[in-house]
């Protein structure tokens, strides 16, 4: 049960959403400049970093929806659950691995970025636009998932949802809601 | 040294912001909306529960420049904001504000630790469902604020004098505002 009384039916971040609208406008437009306009690293790479932070702070919705996102970019579902096994190992570029290092680090603390860390980025190509935007990336799906996990919102376990909601999020982006009213089972 | 260029005149999450207009604007309107907007929690109230969670953060730049603004708020009282860092449990505020700073610590660890007796403990004091709401947003928010300060290693000075008249003037005119010195003349990023 939610802590508070959110709109039933709606899963995650879209009843917090629903429940206020003035903060949603804003946090829409971040995840949407962030994740979905036009940028140097590709859609499908920049979902795999919030999927990333999301699965390390065993956030389910985020996590799943992001997930759902990347896969729908990369038309691959296989790379992002790589990344969440072992970025290391992961069959990504070596730019997005050095990335994917810097938000892990942000995720826990950001304090804990060294300079090292940005210069192996940097090794393999990174920008520093494409740089600040990974940290923020991670900042902000540190928001979003503490925001979806301390309302105690409604998270269902549902593939078939995820992988809906995550076609439709990759082809509209993140300004207006792609959930319609679910029936709580 | 931060870890890519940012304007060196601009200390802390302001430096981040004027390197990326685009993003800084959400995130500017959103701190606006949560710590100023209209809202039963007073200004002063909802500064003290960002400046809890940026002190829990260890993010000295979020930590110091909101405990200027809350103690602006709240008439100068420097010696409230310190209390509220050190042990809220101690300090002069409501009940219903202690109740929420510790769903507001909850949410700084992890939202999954706040329980629905936290959430009872902070309505039987009185609290609102878009007072616990606005909470656990403002924590979450900050943990994102307190990750993009640090996470780019901004400048972020140690003398508290250089916050107690920045922190008055934010006090005064609001977040919007005063980023629009730095954000007016910078074009965005896709336009450089």
């Amino acid at each position: 049960m939610p802590h508070v009384a959110l709109p039933e039916g709606l899963p995650g971040i879209s009843a917090g959403f629903a429940f206020r609208p003035e903060t949603a406008a804003p946090m829409r437009e971040l995840a949407h400049i962030l994740l979905h306009e036009p940028n140097s690293l590709a859609p499908g790479d920049r979902e795999l970093i919030a999927a990333h932070v999301s699965g390390r702070n065993h956030c389910h919705f985020c996590y799943a929806s992001h997930a759902a996102v990347a896969s729908a970019h990369l038309r691959d579902s296989t790379v992002v659950e790589k990344v969440r096994a072992d970025v290391l190992t992961a069959p990504v570029s070596p730019k997005l691995r050095a990335l994917l290092v810097i938000a892990g680090k942000v995720q826990q603390d950001g304090k804990l970025v060294m300079a090292a860390d940005i210069e192996a980025a940097r090794k393999e190509g990174a920008t520093d636009l494409e740089i600040h935007d990974t940290v923020l990336i991670a900042a902000a799906f540190s928001m979003y998932n503490r925001y979806v996990d301390g309302l105690g919102t409604w998270q269902p376990d549902d593939p078939a949802m995820y992988a809906q909601v995550g076609e439709q999020l990759a082809k509209a982006g993140y300004l207006r809601p792609v959930i319609q009213s679910l029936v709580p089972r | 040294m931060p870890h890519i260029p940012l304007p060196p005149d601009l200390p802390g999450i302001r430096g981040a912001m004027a390197f990326r207009p685009e993003t800084a604007r959400p995130l500017n309107a959103l701190v606006e909306i949560l710590l100023r907007g209209p809202s039963t929690l007073t200004p002063g109230e909802r500064e003290l529960i960002a400046t809890y969670v940026s002190s829990r953060n260890c993010t000295e730049y979020c930590h110091h420049i909101h405990g200027a603004i809350a103690a602006a708020h709240l008439g100068g009282n420097e010696a409230l904001v310190k209390q509220v860092k050190t042990d809220f449990t101690q300090a002069d505020i409501s009940p219903k504000l202690k109740a929420l700073l510790v769903i507001a610590g909850k949410v700084q660890k992890d939202g999954k630790l706040v329980t629905a007796a936290d959430v009872e403990a902070a309505r039987k004091e009185g609290a609102t469902d878009i007072e616990i709401h606005d909470t656990v947003l403002i924590a979450a928010a900050f943990c994102m604020y307190n990750r993009y300060v640090d996470g780019l290693a901004t400048a972020q000075p140690n003398d508290p004098s250089f916050y107690r008249e920045r922190g008055k003037r934010v006090a005064r005119e609001g977040y919007v505002a005063v980023s629009e010195e730095y954000l007016a003349q910078r074009a965005p990023l896709a336009a450089r």
